[in-house]
């Protein structure tokens, strides 16, 4: 299922930044900081205004023709063979994964392949391809990690982010014992079975308050949303952000 | 859980138009407040979880005996209806009398014309799927023949009057002390007590009688050999290999799906089945049965039956992408990493099988028009994908089916398919089509919302359920979109 993204041969100097419909409506600080992390490695940054959203909601819920219109719109704004970076597992893995599946028999099958193969998760990317090197510029914090479901089990992103954190000598790195486990974002399924995912976010707020940390770093915003918005809601507010905003805050380039 | 939803599947009317049987937020809602229960069954997942993953120390090797389990499964798949013959030659030679049934109902009908042909009064049984799927004890009980689960699990919910809530134990949803009680209750001469040792001999007890008395066995297959007419049944108690060899007439009962081409296939397999269910490097008892008693053997039955069960199997067959939940070797690993299973627990699906292999089975057996919610009763985790040892792309096949049920396929592939369509949501989906084709729209549209969404009332339906327990989400001042050309990035 995870297909695992390969290096490409070559340094690309520029990527094209794929921000996601939900960090374009409420976490726009992360995708900008997502972006100047890329641009501060020296690559040049493309942020197609054409751009919309990956189509994971509408194929999710089974509305395959609606998901096709919306990811062809992608692959027009997206015409350049340059890699294409996603600050989000779960829709980069929408791309990597399924936009082959969803167009498999279709016309432009070969284009959907093609889209799919330059797509690649943030972290992964900082790690693997830009080898990123940070030197921590911030005061003493404990942080927590909050991996998402789709960037482990589809992008097959384990260990990246938290080696980007530990490579911050001023963080401390707690991890969660429960980290592989769902926060029941899921899309629709927290509106249509809001009483089941209310338990699996109460559970996941337990997990991640019981590590001690100060702050919840993850790498997908739909997550977020879910666990800081119920964190506030119990009135136990917790700092979370994601990855990028953080590494950018805390990291000079070395 | 209360004795109303103790009772067969009711109807439930959403109030938008369709009708389903199973009534998976409602069931929900009651098991997520009974707290012994979340209790049993989260502490059960945890410690089933950890001792799956002691027994695959090594990603490599595991990622290698699941390519070679589901390659099995496939292959023998692929051939099924020749082996299924093949099959059926084989125990006929071996003196194995095999029925063909292709309804549960016509399964129970076969099962008692065999018994009532031998005047079987009493029964013991040995753990079976299939034989829930027939609600066999109940339709026997009608006819005068006495069904006595023998399996620990599956004897405290027959005494329960309970449905199985997990493939491989069934009666995980309890703690000692219910079943303290019952026994107390059910058990003549039993006190109550929750010394589990107490409460094992209490039922071995009553088993053993059982076993002496009884005129026929029943059992399960796990899998079937095509190649030599073998049933292999696994178990842990040892009452799968008394039910099958002490009384004097044995009736097996299987789905066509389990069947392998091989004997060289059975070892990768046992090598996934009892790791991946309970964490077991092997399970205690390994079953061979190929024939009756022969001249001049000790034990054994005098005669054995196989019944071969389709229920809707066939139609899953002809679908390519369906077809690979017939893969499944019900070990059980998809439930006990569920997230959704551990909190909710296996009565909330109100089906034979529940957890993450229910919610793709039962929609294709009984009909989506039966069970549209149960492939949405999933927040798309992969956790079950991740450790399906026959790798049954679980997610997809949930997504699949929400797609049936939406708008069902041209081959009609799913009983039931199109009933969870509603104007309402395709005219949503028509409308985030028509916003997120069109950039321009989206612009103005995202930009409307990053200007106004604040007043969007907490109480709209799909926010007032996401706001039960969350924050409403708060958009940002300027979009990603505008931030991008107000920092001067390219955008092309
Ligand atoms: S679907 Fe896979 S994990 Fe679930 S019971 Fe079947 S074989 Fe086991």
């Amino acid at each position: 299922m995870s297909t695992a993204a390969s290096v490409p041969a070559e340094r690309p100097s520029t990527v094209y930044f794929f921000g996601t419909c939900l960090v374009d409506l409420f976490y726009p600080e992360a995708g900008l900081a997502g972006m100047e992390l890329l641009k501060r490695e020296g690559l040049r940054v493309v942020f197609p205004q054409g751009q919309t959203c990956c189509g994971q909601p509408a194929r999710n819920c089974g509305f395959f023709e609606e998901a096709r219109t919306v990811v062809r719109a992608q692959f027009a704004a997206f015409p350049e063979p340059w890699p294409i970076i996603v600050p989000s597992g779960s829709c980069a893995g929408m791309m990597r994964v399924h936009y082959p599946q969803l167009f498999a028999g279709e016309p432009d099958q070969a284009q959907a392949e093609a889209f799919a193969s330059r797509v690649y998760e943030l972290s992964w990317f900082l790690v693997h391809v830009l080898d990123l090197k940070l030197e921590d510029k911030g005061e003493p914090v404990t942080v927590t990690w909050h991996a998402s479901c789709h960037s482990m089990r589809e992008m097959g992103i384990t260990d990246e982010p938290k080696r980007l954190l530990r490579s911050l000598s001023n963080v401390t790195l707690v991890e969660n014992p429960r980290e592989r486990e769902c926060c029941g974002f899921g899309g629709t399924f927290s509106v249509r079975q809001p009483e089941v995912s209310a338990a699996m976010v109460a559970d996941k707020i337990a997990s991640v308050e019981a590590t001690g940390a100060s702050e919840m770093v993850t790498g997908d915003c739909g997550c977020m949303m879910n666990i800081s918005g119920a964190m506030e809601k119990a009135g136990t507010p917790m700092r979370s952000r994601h990855l990028a905003e953080f590494l950018l805050e805390r990291g000079d380039v070395r | 859980m209360s004795a109303e939803l103790k009772t067969a599947a009711h109807v439930t009317n959403h109030g938008n138009g369709h009708v389903t049987v199973t009534n998976f937020a409602g069931r929900a809602h009651v098991a997520l407040n009974d707290k012994p229960l979340r209790a049993n069954f989260r502490r059960a997942m945890d410690g089933l979880m950890a001792k799956r993953a002691a027994q695959f120390p090594d990603a490599g090797d595991l990622a290698k005996l699941r390519a070679r389990g589901a390659a099995i499964k496939e292959r023998a798949l692929a051939r099924l209806p020749e082996l299924l013959e093949q099959l059926e030659a084989r125990c006929t030679e071996n003196g194995i009398k095999v029925h063909w049934a292709e309804t549960t109902g016509e399964a129970n009908r076969i099962v008692l014309d065999i018994f009532q042909g031998h005047g079987v009064r009493t029964v013991v049984k040995g753990k079976s799927m299939v034989s829930e799927e027939m609600h066999l004890n109940a339709f026997l009980g009608e006819h005068g023949i006495e069904a006595v689960e023998s399996d620990l699990g599956e004897y405290i919910i027959q005494l329960a009057g309970e449905m199985p809530s997990h493939i491989v134990m069934p009666c995980i949803h309890k703690n000692k002390m219910q079943i303290g009680q019952l026994f107390a209750e059910h058990i003549e001469g039993q006190r109550y007590t929750e010394d589990v040792d107490e409460l094992t001999a209490a039922a071995r007890r009553v088993m053993r009688a059982r076993f002496a008395e009884a005129d026929a066995g029943i059992s399960g297959v796990n899998f079937a050999v095509a190649e030599t007419g073998t049933l292999v049944l696994v178990e842990n108690e040892g009452n799968g290999r008394m039910s099958t060899t002490l009384p004097p007439l044995h009736v097996a009962v299987m789905g066509i799906e389990k069947l392998v081409e091989t004997m060289a296939d059975i070892p990768p397999l046992l090598a996934l089945l009892p790791r991946s269910a309970t964490g077991q490097p092997i399970t205690t008892y390994v079953n061979m049965i190929t024939s009756p008693r022969k001249p001049g053997e000790k034990d054994g039955p005098q005669e054995i039956h196989l019944v071969l069960l389709d229920n809707g199997r066939t139609r899953v067959y002809a679908d390519l992408e369906l077809r690979e939940t017939l893969r499944c070797i019900r070990c059980g690993a998809c439930m006990n990493h569920c997230p959704v299973y551990a909190r909710v627990g296996g009565h909330t699906y109100d089906a034979v099988y529940p957890g993450p292999i229910g919610k793709i089975l039962t929609p294709q057996i009984a009909g989506l028009d039966v069970a549209e919610d149960l492939p949405h009763a999933s927040s798309l985790c992969n956790a079950c994908v991740e450790v399906c040892p026959v790798k049954i792309p679980i997610a997809d096949i949930l997504v699949r089916l929400r797609r049936e049920s939406v708008r069902p396929s041209a081959s009609q592939a799913v009983k039931g398919g199109g009933s969870g369509w509603t104007l309402s949501e395709a005219s949503a989906w028509t409308g985030w089509k028509w916003l997120n084709a069109h950039p321009l729209l989206y612009r103005m549209g995202t930009g409307v919302l990053s200007a106004l969404g604040h007043l969007i009332p907490p109480s709209m339906p799909p926010l007032k359920a996401w706001t039960s327990v969350r924050t409403k989400p708060k958009f940002a001042a300027q979009t990603l979109h505008q931030l991008a050309r107000d920092k001067g990035f390219d955008d092309e």
